[in-house]
């Protein structure tokens, strides 16, 4: 199923800052929306989309809000637009965030990714929507986040990352 | 094509000529994590390296939740000071990260990279200083470098003599009412104008705090006489290059705002965006549960010399919980010496440790279900400071203060002599 949301779901909606204090993962995926919709961490489940609107995101630096999301095992977001630091974060992580128009998305429509392609397709609804993603965050997705690609490559490997 | 002050900063850390737009791998003069960020940087950290690339160009100060309330948090610490030892990089434990950073490490000209979404602050001192996440600033300690996209520059142009009462506070609330909560996002904001001039630099950390809010990658004000007035009054006696945007540079956008008729502006909650003047809220009657001075955006002894003179020889409203936490041990200090914390401590209000305090909600002075606290912080989120039930109210340290003699939101400018 999709989780919809609206615009400028700031960071402390995502994880509150007082459970903040714990750099297990698991714990992290436990508080995901706690407060603002605390059925979610419960029936999340894998393969499950987030959807939002403007500005997704917003707020504080914490990386504690997408690595809930990631550990939430959700397919990926797809917002309207992102906020800096939490896209940014999202790129490092190997978090799924695809920039795509979502007002005709409801909770209960089927959804079917195509990175490769670039489209999402509505299955409930029969339409296909175009998705971006940049280059960079693809590429750092397929190699499982920025610390596994250095890990990986050495930490020259930073500067390949400009020709991805 | 010329280039703005963002893009000149940024071309010097990479060694080529970048205009908004390019992609680059960039040196960082410091890198700062703090004790809530820095825990999470410490797994990566050690996945791609064991030492860091250069301890004194590290900051780690334990500023969010210190001294520590609790053991999940201790336990947090205990980590941070682990990794520190081994490293040799001194922990902190002065005040509030932007606050410590601009009184003593951030020059201007310098690229910093820290990990805490009000980074954008230390731009008053005439830097570019760049929130972002633990991982990155895991990569940071490991490297000296980061990535960037070099942003586009939005130029605000500030213009007229501040009314009485209204203060720089009110004037950056006044932009954010403008831009919105996005409408600075991936942007470098630089603020000018001969208002901006005028004011030193612990009011244009104020401007430069503010913008993380508009979700700003940095914001700046060129370096010039009051930045080095600054440096001079915290010991630093350092010379610098006086950058600035070239004529022909190429802004995004460029906005102005003439603030000759400035009043005294309250961000309502749950939005940065939802300002209004204090007068409006005023006539609502809205009464206040806590009123918090502090914070790395108005907590610096200017703001405290603001809230001494409107205060003395008043009352605090009886029974109001007034809290006052100085952004830093410096200005702690200098508030002793002045005779301001006798004085406030007399009046019943609570001075506390310097730090972020209340200001996310952790510890000192958490609210409850649908209390109301009027804020010289920068975030009014639902649940920033406690219960999501609360209501969070932005505002300078002026109208916090005649919030607290009164107990319901007040127009600062009867009290303001
Ligand atoms: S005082 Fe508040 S806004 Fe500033 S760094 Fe601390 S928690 Fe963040």
């Amino acid at each position: 199923m999709n989780w919809k949301f609206g615009d400028n779901i700031n960071t402390d909606l995502i994880t509150p800052g007082r459970y903040n204090i714990t750099t297990d993962p698991r714990e992290l995926a436990k508080a995901c929306f706690i407060e603002y919709r605390p059925e979610f961490s419960k029936q999340v489940k894998a393969g499950d989309f987030v959807i939002a609107g403007e500005n997704f995101g917003c707020g504080s630096s914490r990386e504690t809000a997408p690595v809930s999301l990631k550990h939430s095992n959700i397919r990926a977001v797809i917002a309207k637009s992102y906020a800096r630091i939490f896209f940014r974060n999202a790129i490092n992580l190997g978090l799924l965030c695809m920039i795509a128009d979502t007002d005709g998305i409801d909770e209960s429509d089927e959804l079917e990714l195509d990175v490769a392609a670039q489209v999402l397709r509505n299955r409930t609804k029969g339409i296909e929507i175009s998705i971006k993603i940049p280059s960079m965050m693809l590429r750092l997705y397929q190699e499982g986040g920025i610390i596994p690609y250095l890990k990986k490559h050495g930490l020259s490997a930073l500067t390949d990352l400009e020709k991805f | 094509m010329g280039q703005t002050l963002a893009e000149k900063i940024f071309s010097r850390h990479c060694g080529k000529t970048v205009h908004a737009g390019d992609f680059i791998l960039a040196d960082l003069d410091l890198v700062m994590a703090h004790d809530t960020t820095c825990a999470w940087a410490l797994e990566p950290f050690y996945q791609i390296a064991t030492k860091v690339f250069d301890p004194k160009k590290i900051f780690i100060p334990f500023d969010h939740a210190f001294p520590s309330p609790n053991v999940a948090m201790s336990k947090l610490q205990a980590e941070i000071r682990k990794f520190a030892e081994e490293q040799g990089i001194p922990i902190s434990f002065e005040g509030v990260c932007h606050q410590v950073m601009s009184e003593r490490l951030i020059n201007p000209g310098d690229l910093v990279l820290g990990a805490d979404s009000h980074s954008p602050t230390g731009g008053g001192v005439g830097a570019l200083t760049i929130g972002v996440g633990s991982t990155d600033a895991a990569i940071a300690m490991a490297t000296g470098k980061a990535w960037f996209r070099v942003p586009e520059t939005i130029r605000i142009d500030i213009t007229g003599q501040l009314p009485r009462g209204s203060y720089s506070k009110d004037v950056v609330l006044a932009v954010a009412r403008e831009m919105g909560a996005d409408g600075a996002n991936y942007r470098v904001i630089e603020y000018g104008g001969e208002t901006v001039e005028q004011f030193n630099v612990p009011a244009r950390l104020t401007l430069t705090n503010m913008s993380a809010e508009m979700g700003a990658k940095a914001a700046i004000v060129a370096p010039d006489q009051q930045t080095s007035a600054y440096l001079q009054e915290n010991d630093r006696l350092i010379a610098f290059d006086a950058l600035r945007s070239d004529a022909d540079a190429r802004f995004e956008r460029v906005l102005r705002f003439d603030v000759s008729n400035l009043k005294p502006m309250i961000a309502c909650p749950p939005d940065i965006d939802n300002d209004v003047p204090v007068e409006e809220v005023q006539a609502e009657k809205v009464v206040v549960d806590q009123v918090f001075i502090g914070s790395c955006t108005n907590c610096r002894i200017d703001d405290l010399e603001v809230v001494y003179r409107m205060w003395k020889g008043r009352r605090l409203k009886e029974g109001l919980r007034v809290i006052v936490t100085p952004a830093s041990r410096k200005v702690y200090l200098q508030a002793l010496q002045r005779g301001y914390v006798e004085e406030f401590m007399k009046m019943g209000a609570v001075v506390s440790s310097p730090g972020c305090g209340p200001c996310l909600g952790r510890a000192g002075g958490v609210l409850y279900d649908n209390e109301v606290c009027v804020s010289t912080s920068n975030r009014n989120f639902e649940g920033r400071m406690g219960s999501p039930k609360a209501r969070i109210f932005l505002a300078s340290p002026a109208t916090a203060a005649a919030s607290a003699l009164t107990g319901y939101i007040t127009d600062p400018r009867p009290f303001v002599n």
